[in-house]
């Protein structure tokens, strides 16, 4: 990268760092991690979806495996939760194996069926088999730290990780193979690409990635009850709303997403009290009419909008 | 032992016999041929070998090894390459991304790939577009690029399919002059054509099918005098 | 045995209402090619305006149906007109945007009914709701069997209009190849706008002969919209009689599933057959039927 390259990713680490030093009330702070577990929930879901082109609609699967991890660690065994910082994304990539080579074989929309379907049973089964998870009660646990800023920075850490490991993988011989299957997976088996290995390759990180945040936010949070964490419209369906608002295929579009996402929902709750739902839909609406492609993905329309210059020419585009 | 060989293949699609029996051996470094009217099985026939569609039943051998129940992207390991009929560019990705995509399967290296890459452009006569986004090129362009991305992989046998369909006679004699400098290169190649100059102009030996069957096997003066093959493209009075 | 029996009967009766509810779903597919989460809200739409016939006029849900189906007839068509055909000249880098769409549509229309009616279960008691009837020693539920006649009497005035009217045709020849029917003179967006409107038309049909047989609340759309997807792809996308079939299998799975496993895993039953249709009989019960 050039110095002029290092400047951007330098002052966001900074500000960033600083930044619960700066905001000092507790419901800021809030408002930052839930940013944060979002980012990198997006960011997960952004490797395989966006930048593989598998576009799953289960992600709250590996999500709630990883939040449940946790939280069975402490119900079953007595163990602090912390732990579930690392059972939590082995579970969730242990389990993404055998989901990946079923759902691997089915393609675009019959793909986001089936993940849809899994994700549904996750929720299905963990909320009735009461003796093993608790069920709809669900699983409490005590706050370890009395104020949010530990938790700032764990999940500041997390989500750094999550952008380094995209940020490898799509610069790196992954990078190019997902995006041809994504492209157009005949002519990527034709070119050699054993198609099925390298979609596992962007499905284990997901995964992982989307446990370790789930981990997380049962930490974070300190209940979880598999009607949240494996929730469909609010989990599932709401990761791919975030990183489509924000950009598919680029790797600031989910956490842009999740800015956007975060901000704006509370800004209609205050506005509009119990309308801010319909806000969202109504927003979801109007970014696929006229972005279609997110924020950072029409990033140049937008410019030209907002300065009223003149159109591009043809050719330019991002991979 | 031929260098490619394929034996009685037969495939089905229902009730439909698209291949039917049909038997070749290519020699290496040859330019074969294969000709037939539209619906004649040729394409179909790449499927096949490609193993874009299974066998019903048959052999097909490359370089004394059976491929004909590997997969796809084994099958390009072993070094057979093609394009497709519809081209099939990856629309997202530069000219050169696109190129790259093929020249990873000879390196795990960025670097090298791009080289591999920028080699391969400059073979066909593409480099000049080599930042272009894919979805922008011409048809004549994106059929270079097709065939561009095929050699990045290194083929030993590369297939082309119909490369020439929709080209103006100018960007055919340039089509013809990379198909020729490919078989210089030493890349044996099995070709599906309609614009009969360039295939018998270029092919050491022919094939010509009709309804999924072998009408005649030979050199390209022999198939243009071939009274079947005269009745399957220019109907019986012509016989 | 009467308690298979009847379990089989239940299934097979509230299977033939959902049925109706995924033909709507089936015929957008097969037509517009695309996954229409919104479905369900759709069925939640036309049972609400059908429970308000009822609680301000006192009409029958069997007659505020005929509401409810004009009304969401005219919605679909909007929808499709002004939305979901604006984006098929769009390039976008993932084709879902689609369905997100959809998803979008979704949300609209369940917090506004959320916004209008709270989350509170409202239901609808007729005179007939809880009669039932006797065949030997099965006891068979009033509603259920009329819903299942209306139900069947719909999907075949269906059946006539695809196969007997122009229109109908043109709907099939978009279905089957878009191009080839616009080069025969069919005027593909139309098509499309009309399709989305029968489809959320059956969809309101199908709700309100469910209307008094479940409690009604914003966010039973997504319930719908599930059973709609597994009947879709049990019997085919575009086939009507995969839906019946899809529906069908589908009551009777839940209803064998609700009596003898437990109700919590009764969905369970339906997904995981879902998901086997998907992975082995990818073209559904109309695929099997061609062989």
């Amino acid at each position: 990268m050039t110095a002029k390259g290092w400047l951007t990713p330098t002052v966001i680490a900074v500000v960033a760092l600083v930044l619960p030093l700066i905001l000092r009330d507790p419901y800021p702070q809030h408002i930052l991690i839930m940013i944060l577990i979002w980012a990198t929930l997006g960011t997960a879901w952004n490797l395989l979806g966006g930048y593989a082109g598998q576009v799953s609609f289960g992600h709250a699967a590996f999500f709630g495996l990883g939040a449940y991890s946790a939280g069975l660690l402490f119900f079953h065994l007595k163990i602090s939760t912390w732990w579930g910082l690392l059972l939590g994304p082995l579970v969730a990539t242990a389990v993404a194996v055998p989901i990946g080579l079923i759902c691997f074989r089915l393609r675009g929309p019959y793909f986001a069926l089936a993940t849809l379907a899994l994700g549904e049973i996750f929720r299905l089964v963990f909320t009735n088999w009461v003796s093993f998870t608790r069920g709809a009660q669900g699983i409490l646990i005590l706050s370890t730290f009395p104020t949010k800023v530990p938790y700032y920075y764990i999940a500041l850490a997390i989500w750094g990780l999550a952008m380094f490991t995209l940020n490898r993988l799509i610069n790196s011989k992954l990078g190019y193979y997902f995006v041809s299957i994504r492209e157009d997976q005949d002519a990527a088996e034709s070119l050699g690409i054993p198609t099925t290995r390298y979609k596992m390759y962007a499905l284990l990180p997901s995964a992982f990635l989307a446990g370790l945040t789930g981990a997380f936010y049962m930490n974070y949070i300190a209940f979880i009850d598999p009607h949240v964490v494996f929730s469909l419209g609010d989990i599932s369906v709401m990761v791919i709303l975030v990183v489509m608002m924000g950009g598919v295929a680029n790797p600031w579009g989910a956490p842009v997403g999740a800015a956007i996402y975060i901000a704006l929902n509370e800004i209609f709750r205050a506005w509009l009290g119990s309308a801010n739902v319909l806000a969202f839909g109504i927003l979801v609406c109007l970014v696929i009419l006229f972005l279609p492609n997110g924020v950072m993905g029409e990033l140049g329309q937008i410019r030209r909008t907002a300065f009223r210059q003149k159109p591009a020419a043809a050719g330019g585009g991002q991979k | 032992m031929s260098f490619f060989k394929v034996k009685n293949i037969v495939k089905n699609f229902g009730g439909l016999t698209a291949v039917n029996k049909v038997s070749f051996t290519v020699e290496k470094g040859e330019i074969f041929g294969l000709i037939g009217p539209n619906g004649s099985g040729k394409t179909t026939i790449f499927n096949l070998i490609n193993r874009f569609y299974p066998l019903t039943s048959g052999e097909i051998y490359f370089q004394g090894q059976r491929i004909d129940g590997l997969p796809t992207h084994k099958i390009c390991e072993l070094g057979i390459g093609r394009t497709f009929q519809v081209v099939k560019p990856l629309k997202r990705m530069s000219v050169l991304e696109n190129v790259m995509a093929g020249a990873f399967l000879h390196t795990s290296n960025i670097a090298r790939a791009r080289a591999r890459a920028l080699e391969v452009l400059d073979f066909c006569a593409l480099a000049h577009r080599k930042d272009m986004e894919a979805k922008s090129l011409t048809i004549a362009d994106r059929k270079r690029l097709e065939i561009a991305r095929a050699l990045a992989t290194e083929p030993k046998l590369l297939l082309l399919d119909e490369t020439a369909a929709g080209l103006n006679p100018k960007e055919q004699e340039e089509a013809i002059a990379i198909i020729q400098k490919i078989r210089d290169a030493g890349i044996t190649i099995i070709i599906v054509e309609h614009v009969m100059k360039i295939i018998m102009g270029i092919s050491n030996r022919v094939l010509a099918i009709n309804f999924g069957r072998e009408i005649a096997c030979g050199t390209p003066r022999e198939i243009a005098n071939h009274p079947e093959v005269i009745k399957a493209y220019l109907g019986e009075a012509y016989a | 045995m009467s308690l298979f029996g009847q379990t089989v009967i239940c299934g097979i009766l509230l299977g033939g209402m959902y049925a109706l509810i995924a033909i709507g779903m089936t015929l957008i597919m097969g037509v517009m090619k695309i996954i229409n989460l919104a479905h369900g809200a759709l069925v939640m739409v036309g049972m609400y305006i059908t429970y308000v016939c009822y609680k301000s006029w006192g009409l029958d849900p069997y007659l505020g149906m005929l509401i409810a189906m004009p009304a969401l007839f005219l919605i679909g068509c909007l929808i499709q007109k002004y939305m979901i055909n604006r984006l098929v000249e769009v390039d976008s880098i993932l084709p879902e945007n689609q369905v997100l769409l959809t998803v979008g549509i979704m949300l609209v229309l369940t917090e506004v009914a959320r916004l209008i009616f709270k989350s509170d279960y409202r239901s609808v008691t007729t005179g007939y709701s809880s009669s039932t009837f006797f065949v030997g020693d099965m006891s068979i539920s009033v509603p259920m069997t009329v819903g299942f006649f209306i139900a069947m009497a719909f999907t075949y005035l269906l059946h006539l209009f695809l196969t007997r009217t122009d229109l109908g045709r043109s709907i099939r020849a978009t279905a089957q190849d878009r191009n080839a029917a616009v080069y025969m003179g069919v005027n593909a967006p139309r098509v499309t706008v009309i399709t989305f409107g029968i489809g959320s038309a059956l969809a309101a049909a199908g709700g309100s002969l469910l209307l008094p047989l479940f409690y009604l609340w914003p966010d039973i759309g997504h319930l719908f919209t599930a059973k709609a997807f597994i009947i879709t792809i049990l019997g085919g996308m575009g086939s009507t009689m995969g839906a019946i079939f899809g529906g069908l299998t589908l009551g009777i799975a839940e209803s064998l599933g609700a009596t003898y496993i437990s109700m919590g895993y009764k969905d369970v039953v339906g997904l995981v057959i879902f998901l086997f249709v998907l992975l082995f009989i990818p073209g559904g019960f109309k695929s099997l039927t061609k062989r």
